[in-house]
């Protein structure tokens, strides 16, 4: 199991703040994960259209090529606009 | 940064007072000849008088926000020779005119303090996990990123 977390608009698109995701036979990454989850239909594929979508892998920035493991953190969202 | 050196960063959703922080930063100092501040408000983008913005929602990433923020400040720390770092970044629902964050950089000379100051400022704009939704009369929508802050941010790598 992975924790995935979802932030702003992309939370709102999503209509969860996060959930606990079974990685599916074959996801080892975050971009395979993301394409697990867009793939369950509306309103999933939001995490597929999003542009410039930010991933950290236990709140660090990444890559989507970021390896994957059990217990993990995951969270998309979408560029930041702090400060 | 050795073992003199003050750094401390807060995520919270009370307003801070500029002045105590700068005390609190510089109490029983004499090496530090420079304090370098930014404040940033609470600004109406702009939609125009029939649409003024009412508030600013600021959402973040519990946890994440204060690691990313602290990494920020290792990093400038790494960069410059600082005497003390303060970061508070508010979070919740403001009003225009509300500050939002502030960043205190001390250092011996202005230039460090200035640099530092403004990196720190240009990385938590595109790295610290905050986002601003804006609320009009029409309704909330989400600030969009803006490609000048990854530009700012982007000319410190080198």
């Amino acid at each position: 199991m992975v924790k995935v977390l979802y932030f702003a608009g992309l939370r709102e698109a999503l209509g969860t703040a996060g959930e606990d995701i079974a990685l599916a036979a074959g996801v080892a990454d975050i971009a395979a994960l993301r394409r697990q989850l867009a793939a369950r239909g509306e309103p999933w594929p939001a995490l597929a259209r999003t542009r410039n979508l930010r991933v950290a892998l236990n709140q660090t920035l990444v890559d989507e090529s970021a390896p994957l493991a059990d217990g993990d953190e995951v969270a998309f969202f979408p560029p930041v606009t702090g400060g | 940064m050795d073992v003199a050196v003050k750094t401390s960063v807060s995520v919270c959703q009370e307003p801070f007072d500029l002045a105590a922080e700068l005390r609190t930063l510089t109490a029983g100092r004499t090496d530090i000849g420079a304090v370098a501040s930014f404040v940033g408000l609470v600004r109406d983008l702009g939609h125009g008088a029939a649409q003024p913005l009412l508030s600013m929602t600021l959402e973040h990433y519990p946890g994440m926000t204060e690691a990313a923020l602290a990494e920020i400040v290792a990093e400038a720390g790494r960069r410059w020779s600082l005497l003390g770092v303060r970061v508070i970044h508010r979070y919740g629902t403001l009003v225009p005119g509300e500050p939002i964050v502030l960043v205190l950089v001390a250092g011996a000379h202005r230039g460090e303090a200035f640099a530092a100051c403004e990196f720190i400022m240009d990385y938590l704009k595109t790295r610290a996990p905050f986002w601003k939704k804006e609320a009009t009369a029409a309704g909330g929508s989400w600030v969009d990123a803006r490609d000048a802050d990854d530009a700012a941010a982007s000319r410190w790598s080198s």
